[in-house]
């Protein structure tokens, strides 16, 4: 267990649905769910999820802490906005899936091998390195998330597409050593920095 | 005016009848046949100059009785609206000629149809005196009003707005009901986001500063006769004296009880003082005054309350209530807030298996109770445990579908709806095994208006022992004319809707009162100045009628014959249906009327191949859908003769029989739904309709015919395809069985 998240057990003992209000994005809206399940039942990939989001909101209010934040469900949604668009208490639902999962993830405690998150981080680690997405660097970076032995068969597996697209002009090796990125890095670095400045300081607020 | 009958028979030669029909061949048949005495055809009768030259024969020419041969009595009855005189319709455009293909091969039977259809309203309106105020209503304008909770202060307050005098009877020392018990109401304004003052106060002191409102407390209704615009009620006042008033209405608002929560000793109502029901709850708020609100066993601050929905209703349990008392849901969320508004830290958590917030600013209040932080939780509570002073609410979680174990210092059970609606009338003692009527299993009730009318005390129950008669088609009429519910007696409702309840209460009193003075009768029949009258030397003192009428209306005089209130009437017939010796009759309606008009049609001999098929089909529903199917231009045989009829209930198996024996092949019935959803706006007169004509089959049998010649059933208005097609199917029998061995 992180520290975090042992604090935030400690706050708020079996007060979840207050800790959910307080930390997570667009968490004030998960007490206005009405339980209709019109989300559940508009989500594309519903049945693939352990719990769909009107069931994570019930969790959330009977304080099932650790099962929801240790769920892979909410780094199920692929943003289609679908719920959103249909939910008749206006709830920002996808936010709210995000936000939860950006809660486990800082918590430590989202699941390890969860696919998304595991993307989700290695898209974010390389766009924040150089303000642009590597797409060559991102996408041997995916081949190898699952582990060598993995990365070098998938790597094989795409060698055809790679050769058409750099004859195309389509790919450049070069862009594996540095490649571009936008003027001003260091300013970058500065805004999220400041982002995270003000995000702890929200935490301690509460 | 001339005194003597004498009767006009106009045939209107509009919308294609000139074209289709011979005409002066039907004006013939009036003038030769039926033996009126003057017979005019017009172009176009409904237009100002036809309707100009009826009223002129019935200025100069002393017409008094008038056969308008035209389109159906549903139709162009605005035009044809003549004062003091007696009328009958034939319906040659929608039960002739839409009904029937513009053919060379149909030509002759549409123009029979049309004949007989001319011949029978001439018949009809002989036998008919143009009806008059029976003159027995006092004039009576004053409306009693029993309950002087939230119900029957509104109605008496819109009462006395609109000009009328108001008495209100409350048995208990003030008024208000149960909303004084109150501490706040659910809110009845825009944003309703809290819970607002119950405006109890602001009624009471709009009464009192009213002259026009008298108010008896500690009061009871010990005896009320009469009929509208002349009821009498004796009222047994505070002082133990009684005091005898006139009114022209009755508003019974007695509103309800609550459920006994004793009978849920599975929620822990009873084995612990900290679970509660509803109105527990408003006065622990009350007591609080304000301040924290504390539990009744310790005195301890409530910091976690659960509040159980559909506690012991909607449920189909045993001592249970099957229906939803409509405004628990909306109650807890208040009870919730009174919680939350003075402390949000306090757990306030809702079980329920259904969350209903009827009402324009339900969902709002519904929102604004999960924006302070109530929890809603969808579940079934099976078991609420006492150990100590803590409470443990078991209840199985419908969304995670997990058995959970809840805590609570404080549970509120949200029991229902028991409405204060007096006796059941309709009740049947229970029996013993001897066949003894077993008087300790009856509970008592007392009755809430005393009537001193022959079928019982009170006002009829519809359903779980709410007053009402059917609350779609005709919101507030009980079965009891000029006597109206509102508020939770009628059906289960919060405050605000018992105040538009009794609002539109008030104004059906005053609406019946006016009515009865003009000798009108009340919804459905409303302006109906015919009523029913008897020949006494023919009376048997049978009592049919005075059991069988839906309205109670007709009670028994000392000499036990029959005693019409005619205000109290509503016009159905179906005494004149039940009675065995028919002498029980309206002035425009009776077994003549619908009697001739069966024996005036032209009955073809056996070897015409002619058969002749009755359709006697109630004016409110199956009439206008046979109309409507005219519209749509469906077509049915042409061997049906159709007479529309008040209620099936109007019945009277001397039609069955005369008509079989006077050699019609086949006769059709067609009333409303009857039985618990009944559609009947009689109430009764289908069901009845329908025992009588379950006798019929030994009719036929003495007759040796077959039973199938006659058919009754259930027609709704919307039945257009099917009404026909009933007819149809009567006319396909009769090819198949052959005709009538009674042609003569």
């Amino acid at each position: 267990m992180s520290n975090l998240n042992t604090e935030m057990v400690e706050k708020y003992r079996n007060n979840f649905l207050q800790e959910v209000t307080a930390n997570v994005e667009e968490g004030e809206w998960v007490k206005m769910c009405m339980q209709c399940g019109v989300c559940s039942g508009s989500c594309p990939l519903g049945p693939y999820w352990d719990h769909p989001p009107q069931e994570l909101f019930m969790m959330i209010r009977a304080g099932k802490r650790e099962e929801v934040l240790t769920s892979s469900s909410m780094w199920m949604c692929t943003s289609c906005y679908n719920c959103v668009a249909r939910c008749p208490r206006g709830l920002p639902i996808t936010h709210i899936m995000h936000g939860l999962a950006h809660y486990a993830d800082r918590l430590g405690i989202a699941p390890k091998g969860q696919q998304t998150r595991k993307f989700a981080n290695l898209f974010w680690d390389n766009l924040t390195k150089t303000g642009r997405v590597n797409e060559l660097r991102l996408g041997i970076s995916l081949y190898f998330m699952n582990g060598f032995a993995a990365g070098v068969k998938k790597a094989l597996s795409m060698a055809g597409m790679g050769m058409g697209m750099m004859k195309t002009k389509r790919l450049s090796p070069m862009e594996y050593f540095g490649g571009h990125s936008i003027k001003d890095k260091k300013g970058l670095q500065a805004i999220l920095k400041k982002a995270k400045e003000i995000e702890l300081a929200k935490e301690q607020k509460f | 005016m001339a005194d003597e009958k004498k009767i006009g028979a106009y045939i209107c030669k509009g919308c294609g009848l000139g074209d289709r029909l011979n005409t002066s061949q039907i004006a013939t048949i009036a003038e030769r046949e039926a033996k009126a005495n003057v017979v005019r055809e017009h172009d176009f009768l409904c237009s100002e100059e036809g309707v100009a030259m009826i009223q002129n024969d019935i200025d100069n020419e002393g017409v008094n009785h008038v056969a308008i041969c035209a389109c159906s009595r549903r139709a162009k009855s605005e035009a044809f609206n003549f004062d003091n005189i007696a009328m009958s319709r034939a319906n040659l455009r929608e039960g002739v000629i839409w009904v029937r293909p513009d053919t060379d091969e149909a030509k002759e039977t549409t123009q029979e149809m049309a004949e007989d259809y001319a011949r029978m309203a001439v018949f009809e309106v002989n036998f008919m005196t143009p009806p008059a105020n029976s003159g027995q209503s006092k004039g009576e304008k004053g409306i009693l009003v029993a309950g002087g909770g939230i119900s029957g202060m509104t109605a008496a307050v819109e009462a006395a707005k609109a000009g009328y005098k108001a008495t209100i009877v409350e048995k208990s020392a003030t008024l208000g009901g149960t909303a004084a018990q109150m501490l706040k109401r659910i809110p009845q304004h825009s944003p309703y986001t809290d819970p607002e003052d119950t405006g109890v106060s602001e009624l009471v002191a709009a009464i009192e500063a009213d002259d026009k409102i008298t108010v008896y407390l500690n009061a009871t209704i010990t005896k009320t006769s009469g009929a509208p615009g002349r009821f009498s009620a004796d009222i047994s006042t505070e002082s133990g004296s009684t005091v005898t008033e006139n009114f022209g209405a009755i508003i019974q608002a007695s509103g309800f009880e609550a459920y006994d929560a004793n009978q849920l000793p599975e929620l822990g109502y009873g084995k612990s003082a900290d679970v509660i029901d509803q109105a527990g709850l408003e006065k622990l708020a009350l007591e609080a005054n304000g301040g924290s609100i504390k539990r009744p066993s310790d005195g301890k601050e409530v910091k976690n309350v659960v509040f159980v929905q559909c506690a012991g209703q909607r449920s189909d349990k045993e001592g249970h209530l099957p229906y939803c008392s409509g405004h628990c849901c909306l109650t807890s969320i208040k009870q919730a807030m009174y919680f939350k508004d003075q402390n949000p830290d306090i757990d306030t958590t809702v079980l329920y298996s259904d969350l209903r917030t009827p009402g324009a600013g339900g969902e709002d209040f519904y929102r604004s109770g999960q924006d302070k932080g109530v929890i809603f939780t969808k579940g079934t509570v099976s078991e609420v445990k006492s150990s100590g002073s803590e409470l443990t609410v078991n209840f199985h979680d419908m969304i995670l579908n997990d058995d959970v174990e809840l805590g609570a210092d404080l549970v509120v059970l949200a029991t229902g709806m028991v409405p204060n609606g007096g006796v059941d009338i309709e009740a049947v003692p229970v029996k013993d095994e001897d066949g003894d009527e077993n008087a300790a299993v009856e509970v008592s009730v007392d009755s809430i208006l005393n009537l001193d009318y022959r079928q019982g005390p009170d006002l009829p129950h519809l359903k779980n022992g709410f007053n009402d008669s059917h609350f779609i088609c005709f919101p507030y009429e009980t079965r009891r004319t000029g006597i109206y519910t509102c508020g939770p007696v009628r059906r289960p409702m919060d405050m605000l809707q018992a105040t538009e309840d009794a609002t539109g209460a008030a104004l059906k009193a005053i609406q019946a009162a006016e009515n009865a003075e003009l000798g009108r009768a009340a919804h459905p029949r409303s302006g109906d100045l015919s009523f029913p009258t008897f020949r006494m030397e023919g009376c048997t003192q049978c009592k049919r009628c005075t059991v069988e009428c839906p309205f109670g209306a007709i009670d028994e005089d000392e000499e036990r014959y029959p005693q019409f209130n005619e205000s109290r009437c509503r016009r159905c017939g179906t005494c004149m249906g039940a009675c065995p010796v028919r002498v029980i009759s309206f002035e425009n309606y009776s077994i003549d009327t619908v009697g001739q008009q069966i024996k005036n049609v032209e009955m073809p001999d056996e070897f015409d191949e002619k058969p002749r098929i009755l359709v006697l089909a109630c004016e409110n529903d199956a009439y206008p859908a046979l109309d409507m199917a005219a519209m749509n231009g469906v077509e049915y045989s042409a061997f049906a003769r159709v007479i529309p009829i008040r209620c099936l209930g109007s019945t009277n198996l001397i039609w069955v029989t005369d008509a079989l024996n006077s050699g019609y092949d086949g006769i059709v019935l067609m009333g409303c739904k009857k039985g618990d959803d009944y559609q009947c706006h009689f109430v009764k007169g289908s069901e009845i309709a329908n025992d009588r004509m379950s006798k019929v089959a030994d009719t036929l049998q003495s007759l040796s015919l077959e039973p199938e010649r006659v058919a009754t059933y259930e027609v709704a208005i919307t039945d257009t395809e099917r009404a026909p097609q009933l007819i149809n199917d009567m006319a396909e029998a009769v090819e198949k069985m052959g005709m009538s061995p009674f042609k003569f």
